[in-house]
């Protein structure tokens, strides 16, 4: 095929591809999407099949075959709790498979490379090296294998800024040495690596959704400056449109932290001074209307009972405790019990962008009863009841009305506006922040502080009860 | 220098054209769209194969075939797990 016959067919699948990203814009058609992007891939490879002479065919197969058979049969085992874990694992592995397509391309005997070759390469294996690392690190985290707390190394950011130093003299070294010196490409690796290293450990726990969305966008520009070295326009595309969806959702995750990405990825964000400690500090036990001498289980029961409509707030100790099935078995109660039902979603509850959703969707929820943050918001004011479910950052008041916390400033779910709040968390420990929530002590708050599967099963009893005794007397 | 402002054009006109079209999907959607994104990634397994498109030396083609599995094994996954969970998303008839 001559070159503009080519460049037709190759623009043919790159518009494919972008036909299956823009399906995404809605839950119905992103199937579709998805499909339609594994195709246009599909039809790249083949062309390079189509068009190319391939030494070592057989082993090469072999390869391809061992890749597709063990990243199918993994993804199709994994569980969506774990889901973010093996998204950064996956990820991990497309930057390592950048890394070592740029350093082979480079130090190879061929070197005819052109400048933009050089720098690309450079780039392409920097960014590969820190992304592999970088996702390794994020993906023990997420797995339990490391610990998910920050690690913070002393004089860590000296450490890193000097990493970071030291992997810019290498590159550029094995830049100007034409044909690239493998001993300072492999030196190049060995400090990017490093480099990963350092920057993921003093990242963890709630914010680990900004970390998977920057990787996420530095493997996207490892792909496209690997294309930038060999040449191939399908690299570089692709490279390019996943960096900016990484990037998209890395600062949306910022935003939704109320946090700069800088401090968050300098580890800033690490529990500050919790000036808050004094303003909150109270020996009592959480307040209970003191007249009130029902527990907490029969004063749930009534809540639930007696509310038109119940907004459920699900938080990561939900899915930590297992109970999303039965979080969603009590709504789908309450519906036939004739009220209205739907849950708020805050953009960094779980442990990467969106991840509540899939939760909630893997347990039969109506993705129309699906309600993200600046949506539902306004609504809470209006609403009877509000059912937190082991969420506390997120919906901790101290966002607004306090100064100086390290959560001061982020938008939370406004629970604390509902008539009535039901809180099933573990124990009223203030969660990954330090922050202590101001909502236990809120007079209109029930608090049932235990395991939330367990907490969610007595709701469900106490409220098939409630009904039942009220068919029966009426 | 034509060749390289070509190819960081492509690079600037993809990264605009991506942000454009991603900026419009609903954050319900943000899980499926990064392991979506992140499969996408994995097109580096057509570097990798055009490596073996020059006669290597042994250690090449092992780093070669390695960038193979690694490329593949996020691609392949990458999409099988979009498709999982993509599948989850449904709506429910409302029955009692």
């Amino acid at each position: 095929m001559n070159a503009p016959g080519r460049l037709v067919v190759d623009l043919a699948i790159i518009l494919l591809l972008i036909v299956g990203v823009a399906l995404f814009r809605s839950p119905r058609r992103a199937r579709a999407g998805n499909l339609i992007a594994a195709f246009a891939l599909l039809c790249a490879a083949l062309l390079a099949f189509y068009h190319e002479q391939f030494f070592a065919l057989a082993a090469v197969l072999i390869a391809l075959s061992v890749g597709a058979a063990v990243g199918y049969c993994v993804a199709m085992k994994v569980d969506m709790v774990r889901i973010p874990s093996m998204v950064a694992f996956q990820n991990g592995a497309g930057g390592l498979a950048a890394c070592l397509v740029a350093f082979v391309e480079m130090s190879g005997e061929a070197a005819s490379l052109s400048a933009a070759n050089i720098v690309g390469g450079v780039l392409a294996i920097a960014f590969g090296g820190v992304t592999f690392s970088g996702s390794m690190i994020a993906t023990s985290k997420l797995s339990g294998v490391l610990r998910q707390t920050p690690v913070k190394l002393p004089g860590h950011s000296i450490l890193l800024a000097g990493l970071a130093v030291a992997a810019v003299v290498f590159g550029v070294l094995s830049g100007l040495s034409a044909p690239a010196s493998t001993a300072l490409l492999l030196g190049l690796i060995a400090v990017t690596l490093v480099v990963g290293v350092v920057f993921s450990i003093r990242i963890g726990g709630a914010v680990m959704p900004v970390l998977i969305s920057f990787l996420n966008a530095g493997t996207g520009l490892a792909a496209a400056f690997c294309g930038v070295v060999i040449q191939n326009r399908f690299l570089i595309v692709c490279g390019a449109l996943v960096g900016a969806s990484g990037s998209i959702l890395t600062l949306a995750m910022c935003r939704a932290m109320n946090r700069n990405l800088a401090k968050v990825l300098a580890g800033l964000d690490a529990r500050l001074a919790d000036v808050s400690e004094s303003f909150f500090h109270t020996e009592s036990a959480p307040a209970s209307e003191p007249d009130d001498d029902r527990s907490p289980l029969d004063r749930a029961a009534e809540a639930m009972k007696d509310a038109g409509s119940v907004i459920i707030v699900p938080g990561y100790g939900m899915a930590l405790a297992q109970a999303q099935f039965d979080v969603v078995k009590l709504a789908r109660e309450l519906e036939e019990a004739g009220k209205e039902v739907c849950f708020a979603i805050h953009p960094v509850a779980g442990r990467m962008p969106g991840h509540m959703n899939v939760l909630l969707a893997e347990a039969d929820v109506d993705y129309e009863m699906l309600h993200q943050m600046d949506e539902i918001n306004p609504r809470f004011k209006e609403t009877d009841l509000a059912i937190v479910v082991g969420a506390c950052d997120v919906v901790n008041p101290a966002a607004i009305n306090v100064e100086g916390t390290p959560i001061s400033g982020m938008p939370i779910l406004h629970v604390h506006e509902a008539s009535h709040i039901v809180v099933c968390n573990l124990d009223e420990k203030p969660g990954y922040s330090g922050v202590d929530n101001p909502l236990y002590q809120n007079p209109r708050a029930i608090l049932l502080f235990d395991d939330a599967r367990a907490t969610i099963g007595q709701l469900s009893e106490a409220l098939a009860a409630a009904s039942g005794e009220a068919g029966g007397g009426e | 220098m034509v060749n390289l402002i070509l190819l960081v054009s492509i690079l600037l006109v993809s990264f605009a054209v991506g942000y454009v079209l991603i900026l419009r999907v609903p954050p319900l959607l943000h899980t499926p769209l990064m392991s979506m994104t992140n499969a996408v990634s994995g097109v580096t397994v057509l570097g990798a194969l055009l490596l073996f498109v020059t006669r290597r030396t042994s250690f090449e083609m092992a780093l070669g075939l390695a960038a193979v599995v690694c490329a593949t094994f996020n691609v392949v996954g990458g999409f099988a797990i979009t498709e999982r969970m993509l599948k989850l998303f449904k709506r429910r008839e409302r029955s009692p």
